[in-house]
């Protein structure tokens, strides 16, 4: 392998893995960095190879997607065309002066164990394919500050990853067809689940014509979870929200109620569920960090979130960046699998490495992909659009609900600051009232301090206001030691 | 609208003058192109430092402002986080500490107050600094502030005093009547006024030039390490290696790093910061970061497995004698600066503030302004622009 190469690609999910592949396959040198230990993402996220059990299988959708891109990794692993670094974090992108790319990397396990000498390191490449995907998206509710409430990706994760089971009696709420799977998958593994609480109507997309017809498949999906919920007597509470996590120490209960879609109004009576589990999730927030340090363009996408700005070759606007999956806007594995593919192809074109003789394939193939992430695009906009964060979801705060946790900044916080101090945006309140300047530099509530900044200033959310609280300068932290080496082998600044 | 006074810029050198203009009676309007404390005073730290400062006009405005802080603005000391937390200059050879005990000696005939410091007491002070160190000086009058909450809450208090804040307002022009400034063109309309203050920070020099006067203020880049936090009290004052006095007060366009390194209370700790003149350029440098992070540790070596969460990085108005520009322009009467303050815009803030209203009132200010005259710079010197 060359010391610097063709392409960096940085996550192996959906997106990153059909980059890496697709890139591969297309003749360029190829290092596929990803922070988890097995390639996956959040979608294939899955247990323990070497312990697999048949049942495994089934909270995996697209499954014969990912074994094949998998057996084709390993191939060109094998061949010395891919090399593959699991478990380091891309921290730091700089840019030389011939334009090339420099990531630096951090382990994300110990040494002992990785078989590395746990330092930083760096690589050098000509282009990158970012594939950074994304989280749950959370919003801050009354007693979100419990043990016993996490994030449902984040039990999802467990479920999948360690098998554990995280609560007996759990309640799944917040937005979207993605608590489906959190749910069935925690009632397969044993756990009572007490409610699913959709803030929104039923499965929405089903009745969506536009959108269901561009993706057939995800009709299907939406069935087969529907029949697993009946199947384990799962209540699916439609047009609801937790209004407040009870419990001295840890969850005990949620109360719940009734919110009206058009105003966000919570209406009685009011209902409390006992349960020992909480999984919240209101949708994704993309992991921007990589490419606002590069300085690529973004906006505000239909669920709300901030996003690259891509052309119809993923492209960024930073030239020689291209970004791929969840980054360019929520929508699903098997888009992040086709613009994967398409950044890839895209690359290989505009480093003339595609055969000459194979010119017209590569133009159909291109072609082809654009209609798959054109009909991609247009589920998730509907999809967006059947499942909206409640209007006026501020209004359930109360003053003493927190919303950063790691600076524990209440709400009441933020209203001071805007109403006494004169904030007027997101970035301003982060600067008088510090919410999204601990240890997760905002990730958590990044999404809900954007949201309250417009809502106390009586406007719509923007893009300025996201963008504030997505920017990391350091996409994770780093010992000051790691930092220090850079001062040696920085080439001039 | 009209107004006594416009005060063109948010920062906290607008926000504090403003704020003792609008004590002294006068109808003040501020105009800030972004959000209150969108430019310099939200990019930096917020020291009020004595310590770095050699014997000049600048160490004047520093211990005057020094008694800002503590006796007119004090009442409000807690809004913005006042700590006198005082500063340990340390020096790392024996020289080193020889040319800091002559500096000292220089401050102390200027009313600085410092004690010496020897080799054995540095870890009464500091318990984690690096044994092999020479020797200190402690400076107990060495402050700290929260710039963004004294920007917020001064222009709050001005507010109360009759004074408006317009902010994404953007000043494109003045209103003249000859040479004479009668108030500012701006995105939001005109605003006719008595007189119109400069404090636009880093970008004063383009505020001026649209009055067609030239004060040369330019942008010298610095970056700061934010660590993840510690338990209260591992750093206990501000800690910096004697070489940065050397570094504050040097034109060399090359990058230099010597880290201040502070705890706040919120528990991070603060390690600033380089100094480099690149204009504008907001991309992280690999070399200034790693620069900083290797000088604090050799300060203090635990700092190794700490780990840093973030960076930033802002962009101090300096002028190229390295002091600030305060008072009326001769060259456009009703224009009025207060600007280029580099490194030091937080502790100085308080005292210009206090300056300009005096001067503004027509009351003789407490400290001659004669040092930062807006058209002291040779015309070679403003060529170099
Ligand atoms: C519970 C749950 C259920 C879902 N169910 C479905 C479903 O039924 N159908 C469907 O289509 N979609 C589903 N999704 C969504 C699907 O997971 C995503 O659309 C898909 O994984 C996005 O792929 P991606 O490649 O963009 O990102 P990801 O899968 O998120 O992969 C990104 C990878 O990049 C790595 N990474 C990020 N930053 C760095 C860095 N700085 N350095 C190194 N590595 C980094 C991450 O660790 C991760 O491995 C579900 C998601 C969840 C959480
Ligand atoms: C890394 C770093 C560390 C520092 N550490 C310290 C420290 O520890 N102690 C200390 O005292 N100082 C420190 N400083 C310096 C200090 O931050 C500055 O001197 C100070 O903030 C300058 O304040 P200001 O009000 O003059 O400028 P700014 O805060 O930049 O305010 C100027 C304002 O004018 C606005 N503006 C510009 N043009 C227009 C226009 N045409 N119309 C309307 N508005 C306009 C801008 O948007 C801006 O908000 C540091 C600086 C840096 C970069």
């Amino acid at each position: 392998m060359p010391d610097t190469y063709d392409v960096a690609v940085v996550g192996a999910g959906p997106a990153g893995l059909a980059a890496a592949v697709e890139s591969a396959a297309a003749g360029l040198g190829v290092v596929l960095i990803d922070a988890a230990g097995q390639p996956g993402g959040q979608y294939w996220r899955h247990y323990d190879e070497n312990h697999a059990r048949p049942d495994d299988r089934r909270g995996h959708h697209g499954l014969r997607t990912f074994t094949r891109l998998r057996e084709r990794l390993d191939v060109l692993i094998g061949a010395g065309r891919i090399r593959y670094l699991p478990g380091h974090q891309v921290w730091l992108i700089t840019r030389g002066e011939g334009g090339e790319f420099t990531l630096r990397l951090t382990p994300t396990t110990s040494p002992a164990t990785d078989g590395t000498d746990g330092l930083s390191r760096a690589e050098t490449a000509r282009a990158l394919i970012l594939c950074p995907g994304g989280y749950d998206r959370q919003l801050p509710v009354p007693g979100w500050d419990l043990p016993g409430v996490m994030a449902a990706g984040g039990a999802q994760a467990l479920l999948k990853g360690h098998r554990t089971l995280a609560g007996r009696r759990a309640v799944v709420a917040g937005t979207g067809p993605f608590l489906l799977p959190v749910a069935t998958g925690l009632a397969r593994a044993g756990a009572g689940v007490a409610a699913v609480v959709e803030a929104n109507g039923t499965l929405g997309w089903l009745r969506d014509p536009v959108g269901t017809m561009s993706v057939p498949g995800k009709g299907v999906e939406a069935l087969q979870y529907a029949a697993l919920m009946a199947r384990h007597r799962v209540p699916y509470r439609r047009g609801t929200v937790i209004r407040e996590i009870l419990g001295e120490g840890r969850v005990e209960a949620v109360r719940i109620a009734r919110v009206d879609r058009a105003d966000g109004r919570l209406a009685g009576p009011e209902e409390e569920i006992a349960a020992d589990l909480v999984a919240l999730g209101w949708g994704f927030t993309p992991s921007l960090e990589l490419p606002l340090m590069l300085g690529a363009q973004t906006r505000r996408d239909v669920d709300g979130s901030l996003v690259v700005v891509v052309d119809d070759l993923q492209r960024s606007t930073v030239g020689g960046v291209y970004v791929a999956g969840e980054a360019t806007g929520v929508g699903g594995a098997a888009l992040a699998v086709a613009e994967g593919r398409l950044s890839a192809v895209a690359l290989a074109v505009a480093l003339r490495r595609a055969p000459e003789s194979s010119r017209e394939a590569v133009t159909a193939v291109i072609r082809r992909l654009r209609g798959e992430i054109r009909r991609g695009r247009r589920f998730a906009a509907a999809m967006h659009r059947a499942y909206p964060v409640p209007v006026a979801w501020t209004r359930w705060l109360t003053g003493s609900t927190l919303v950063c946790r790691c600076e524990e900044v209440s709400y009441g916080d933020l209203v001071r600051a805007c109403r006494d101090l004169g904030a007027q945006d997101a970035r301003t309140l982060k600067m008088l009232a510090r919410p999204g300047m601990g240890w997760c530099q905002g990730r958590v509530c990044g999404f809900a301090t954007a949201e309250i900044a417009a809502c106390l200033n009586r406007r719509e959310t923007t893009a300025e206001d996201l963008r504030p609280l997505s920017t990391r300068s350091l996409a994770v932290p780093v010992t000051l030691g790691e930092l220090a080496a850079l001062a040696d082998d920085a080439p001039g600044g | 609208m009209t107004a006594d006074l416009v005060v063109v810029g948010a920062g906290v050198v607008g926000a504090a003058c403003a704020y003792f203009a609008s004590l002294a009676g006068l109808r003040v309007v501020v105009v800030e192109r972004g959000a209150l404390a969108g430019g310099t005073s939200s990019a930096g730290e917020g020291n009020l430092l004595v310590s770095d400062k050699e014997e000049g006009p600048e160490l004047d405005l520093a211990l005057y402002s020094q008694r800002i802080w503590r006796e007119d603005l004090g009442p409000h000391a807690g809004l913005w986080e006042f700590e006198s937390k005082g500063g340990l200059v340390v020096a790392a050879s024996d020289e080193g500490l020889a040319s800091l005990r002559e500096l000292s000696v220089h401050q102390r005939r200027c009313g600085v107050e410092v004690r010496d410091v020897a080799r054995d007491e540095l870890r009464d002070h500091e318990p984690h600094l690096s044994p092999g160190l020479a020797g200190g000086a402690f400076y107990p009058q060495d402050a700290q502030v929260q710039p963004m909450l004294v920007v917020a809450h001064l222009l709050r208090l001005a507010r109360e005093a009759g004074a408006r804040v317009r902010t994404r307002t953007e000043v494109t022009g003045f209103l003249r009547d000859g040479d004479r400034v009668t108030g500012v063109r701006t995105t939001g309309g005109d605003i006719p006024a008595g007189a119109v203050l400069n404090a636009a920070g880093t970008w004063a020099g383009g505020v001026a030039d649209l009055a067609r006067v030239h004060v040369p203020v330019l942008p010298r880049r610095g970056f700061i390490l934010v660590t993840e936090p510690l338990p209260a009290r591992t750093i206990r004052h501000k800690v910096y290696a004697a070489e940065y006095v050397g570094d504050v007060a040097s034109s060399d366009a090359a990058l230099q790093t010597s880290p201040v390194v502070e705890g706040t209370g919120a528990g991070t700790i603060l390690i600033g910061s380089s100094r480099e003149r690149v204009g504008f350029d907001r991309t992280v440098s690999a070399k200034a970061v790693g620069t900083l992070a290797a000088k604090a540790i050799a300060l203090f070596p635990m700092l190794r497995e700490v780990r840093a969460m973030r960076t930033y990085l802002g962009f101090r108005p300096y002028c190229p004698d390295h002091l600030p520009v305060i008072g009326p322009d001769p060259r456009a009467p009703g224009l009025w600066h207060a600007c280029g303050h580099e490194g030091a815009g937080i502790g100085l803030s308080a005292g210009t503030g206090r300056l300009i209203a005096q001067a503004l009132a027509g009351d003789e200010p407490d400290l001659d302004l004669t040092p930062f005259a807006p058209d002291r710079f040779p015309v070679a010197e403003e060529a170099l622009r």
